[in-house]
């Protein structure tokens, strides 16, 4: 009977594989036909691969959050997309009042003081709502099964999000032009939008500061013990409910300012704008194996840039004849990718680019 | 009065935290306007608001829970005076942030940042009064409603519960009224009405209630037998008669019933297997889009020379079906192995692929993009024809039959015991020989088969459907019904779906908020009741096993979760 079952499952198993070479298949074609054709300049190239990293960066950023609760509690906190969103929505409300008050008319050096009072605006209220939800919602339920935590994290989610809606309304929320960053920069011949250019160092810069706390301090040695296994992290005088909590406050502050970033970039708060970045920070964390810090470091740079390229690489070339594709308008799937990516990696390597298997039963 | 020690006697923290707690609930529910929307309802006309309740409710809730909270860190030995006076307090803490609000608004323009604070806002907080009058009488007014939730509690159990049960009828029949019947909710003369039946019956029934339900019980089974016979066919009759009350009513109810069939798949996929599908909306999008494609004339391909074909409703009805279930089939392959979580967020994903790729260009010419598919035919048996809600009411009562009649067959059968193991723990089921691929793929295809007929009727019910009529929120609502009603729990479905899905769709000015309402739902339920308002026998052990496993251990062992 044991025998049986095992040949299923490698039926299963092959029917799995066959559904994802069919996948990689259309990529590679779409790719290589559209290169063919060359519709497109490097240049074009260039700035949506720029686009895509300082994407990336912000995914990456909240990816984090996701892996380090992941690794921690072995709970997706869904309501991390509303994280993302509560900082740069409450930051929107100090820009404006920054901008009128002339704080970015008058001179670099006020704007960027004010650019960083509301980064750090952005941060703290992302990590006041992060340890809120840990306190209220998350911590009653450590020991409950499984899908309840899941399922109050889900619920949160929407309780935030629509929270946010009746509070403040439901128009799209412009953040002011800051002169500073209007235009672009040359940088080794290519036309950089500087917007971008700040995104992305800043993003580098706080990604290597959480490296290095993860790895070098001593309450980033605890994190990993915690969640490595937390009755010997206990034994050995670790206090895991305080690292827990620190635990969100860092995937709350991380997430702050990837929401800060996001604004810079698109100039725009929403009360639903963390649901897609949401969604693909997920995957990425998945990408590069959840639980691992530089994985999804890894996996937001890379979710990022093959999210910009894609529509226009793969889908404008899979079914091309002549002077247009079969899919008009190619963009408009974008969003779709994060998700067939998520599920291609869960069928090919479930462990991700750097993780350990714990997509499956483990946990 | 009771000598208890100082320490006992005084300690007011909780009933101070517990009001605390209430005057933020109760200024977030002002502030995103859920009290100012709901103020044109009236329950007692003129007297009460919709709006004014939704405040009384929070008050009396955080009160009652503030006096509870003192009642049982006291040991039950409060005096009379701190059982008025906790209840008070509370109370009174709730105004004081009510009145800060006022304060602050007359003081600042709080509109720039919070869009629902409004002058109307502030004028229903003190009551239209004046600043400091309306100030007062704010403060005043919770201090006399928490020392009389306090009072409440001096009363003897039998008689609190008969006021608190009329007290509760009021807005409920009022909502109902103002929504149908009248546009003004009770007379005062109707309320005081509806308290004193309520409380009577409720008193009557908590003394002769157990006495009546013994005798019952004592009949020989043959009477027993025509007493349920009986039962079921007052509600069978109740029912069918429902959408005779009008056609708007019938329409709540269509929803009602909509909900109720999805939640039933959904029921099974999550509730017994124990397999958390968040992509639930992709089936029903399937089962819509199915019956619009193959029914519309609107479509290219109803038009194509070699190709063109139109079905009736019922003609594209299995096909629905069929593919939903296929595609529960194949989208549940690929995620056989996968644990819960990750499972929640390929089906999320798939059901938001299906959204994206319906409203692109890209499949414009065949199934409508963001135009949708319009002029869905009715359906209909010969000459009869399903074109009113009231009519369609009872196909889709016939779906949940046969729905309701699967679960219930299947649930004790091999495969569902199958499935509620699966539920318990995988690996251990395998080992007992449950064919895991099987078993789950059978779960997949049940589940999205009900919501493809969900889909087909809703496709047919509205007679135009759009990509955006399929967003994510549908699958929360169901998942939302489900647990509500209790996973795994029949009958909690129907429950949940009714105040869920009915609730909300009676109390139209409520529609903006439907989604908080869940998302708190959701949680409160984990929270509290995590096996629902009618649950399952089985899951409420399991889950109430836990909870004493818990509580055995010392709070020191709290963090000792194993992983």
């Amino acid at each position: 009977m044991l025998q049986r079952l095992r040949r299923r499952m490698s039926g299963t198993k092959v029917a799995m594989w066959l559904i994802g070479l069919v996948i990689l298949g259309v990529v590679i074609y779409g790719a290589i036909n559209t290169l063919v054709w060359g519709d497109y300049t490097l240049t074009q190239w260039l700035d949506l691969s720029i686009y895509g990293i300082a994407q990336g960066g912000i995914y990456a950023l909240i990816a984090l959050g996701y892996t380090l609760v992941y690794g921690i509690l072995r709970m997706i906190n869904f309501a991390h997309s509303e994280v993302f969103m509560a900082g740069p929505f409450i930051g929107y409300y100090v820009a404006t009042a920054m901008d009128q008050a002339g704080w970015f008319d008058s001179g670099w050096g006020s704007t960027i003081a004010g650019l960083a009072i509301i980064l750090l605006v952005a941060m703290v209220v992302s990590l006041a709502i992060a340890v809120m939800l840990e306190r209220i919602a998350y911590r009653p339920l450590r020991r409950a099964p499984r899908l309840v935590p899941l399922i109050t994290a889900i619920g949160a989610s929407y309780f935030l999000q629509y929270a946010f809606l009746g509070l403040f309304g439901s128009n799209v929320k412009g953040y002011p032009d800051i002169d500073l960053l209007k235009g672009t920069w040359n940088i080794l011949g290519v036309d950089v939008l500087k917007t971008q250019v700040v995104v992305i160092v800043a993003a580098v810069i706080f990604l290597a500061i959480l490296y290095v706390f993860v790895q070098r301090t001593k309450t980033g040695k605890a994190m990993q013990a915690v969640s490595e296994d937390k009755d010997t992290a206990a034994l050995m005088g670790i206090d895991v409910n305080r690292i827990i909590v620190i635990t969100f406050v860092v995937g709350g502050l991380l997430a702050g300012a990837a929401g800060f970033f996001f604004a810079l970039l698109f100039k725009q708060v929403k009360f639903d704008m963390g649901f897609f970045p949401g969604i693909k920070a997920f995957t990425a964390a998945v990408l590069g194996g959840i639980g691992n810090v530089v994985g999804a470091m890894l996996g937001g740079m890379f979710l990022g840039i093959a999210e910009s390229l894609f529509p226009n690489l793969v889908l404008d070339g899979v079914c091309k004849w002549g002077t247009t594709g079969c899919i008009p308008a190619p963009y408009q799937l974008k969003d779709a990718l994060a998700f067939i990516m998520l599920v291609l990696v869960l069928i090919f390597r479930p462990t991700g680019i750097l993780g350990e298997r714990l997509a499956t039963k483990k946990a | 009065m009771q000598t208890r020690g100082a320490n006992t006697r005084f300690d007011l923290s909780p009933a101070i935290r517990i009001g605390l707690i209430g005057g933020i609930v109760t200024l977030l529910m002002c502030l995103i306007g859920i009290v100012e929307v709901s103020d044109a309802r009236a329950v007692i006309y003129p007297f009460l608001s919709m709006g004014q309740t939704l405040l009384l409710i929070a008050y009396l809730l955080f009160c009652s829970m503030a006096v509870r909270r003192m009642l049982t860190v006291s040991g039950g030995a409060l005096s009379r005076l701190w059982v008025v006076g906790s209840g008070a307090l509370a109370g009174l803490l709730i105004s004081v942030f009510l009145a800060g609000l006022v304060l602050i608004g007359n003081w600042i323009n709080l509109r720039a940042v919070f869009v629902r604070a409004s002058p109307e806002l502030y004028r229903l907080l003190t009551f239209g009064l004046e600043l400091v009058p309306g100030i007062i009488a704010r403060l005043l007014a919770g201090l006399i409603l928490g020392a009389l939730t306090g009072a409440v509690y001096l009363l003897p159990e039998r008689l609190r519960r008969a006021v608190v049960v009329g007290a509760a009828l009021i807005p409920l029949l009022a909502i109902i009224a103002s929504a149908f019947f009248a546009q003004r909710g009770l007379t005062p003369l109707a309320a005081l009405i509806v308290f004193v039946a309520g409380a009577g019956v409720t008193y009557l029934w908590s003394g002769i209630g157990g006495p009546v339900r013994q005798r019952i019980a004592d009949l020989p089974p043959s009477r027993q037998r025509s007493y349920k016979i009986g039962r079921i066919a007052l509600a069978a009759a109740i029912v069918l008669l429902l959408p005779l009350s009008g056609s708007y009513p019938s329409q709540v109810l269509d929803f009602v019933g909509l909900y109720v069939l999805m939640g039933l798949g959904l029921n099974i996929v999550v509730g017994f297997a124990g397999l958390l599908d968040l992509g639930y909306v992709a089936f029903f999008a399937l089962g819509a889009y199915t019956v619009g494609i193959l029914t519309s004339p609107e479509i290219q391909w109803a038009t194509m020379e070699w190709f063109g074909f139109q079905l009736t409703f019922w003609t594209a009805l299995p096909f629905a079906v069929l593919v939903a279930t296929l595609a529960g089939i194949i989208l549940g392959v690929p995620v056989l192995g996968m644990r819960g979580d990750y499972l929640a967020i390929v089906t999320l994903g798939f059901g938001e692929i299906i959204r994206i790729v319906a409203l692109s260009d890209w499949l414009k010419p065949y199934i409508g993009g963001s135009n949708g598919i319009t002029r869905i035919p009715r359906p209909a048996i010969g000459p009869l024809d399903f074109n009113t809600p009231g009519s369609l009411y009872y196909l889709i009562v016939i779906g949940c039959l046969i729905a309701a009649f699967v679960a219930i067959r299947v649930k004790d059968s091999r495969l569902g015991r199958a499935w509620m193991a699966l539920r318990e723990d995988e690996d251990v089921a395998q080992a007992m020989g449950i064919d895991l691929v099987k078993t789950k793929l059978l779960a997949f295809a049940t589940g999205a088969a009900f919501s493809g007929l969900s889909g087909a009727f809703f496709a047919t019910m509205i007679g135009s459907i759009y990509p955006h009529s399929f967003t994510l929120m549908i699958s929360i609502n169901a998942l939302a019904v489900i647990i509500v009603g209790g996973m795994g729990s029949i009958p909690g479905v129907l429950v949940g779906a009714i105040v869920l899905v009915g609730l909300p769709e009676i109390l139209r000015e409520f529609s903006e908020y439907r989604l908080l309402l869940f998302g708190a739902a959701l949680v409160l339920m984990m929270l509290t009741r995590p096996e629902g308002l009618i649950p399952e026998a089985r899951r409420k052990i399991e889950l109430h096993k836990a909870e004493a496993e818990t509580l055995d251990e010392s709070g020191e062992k709290q963090i000792t979760v194993p992983a």
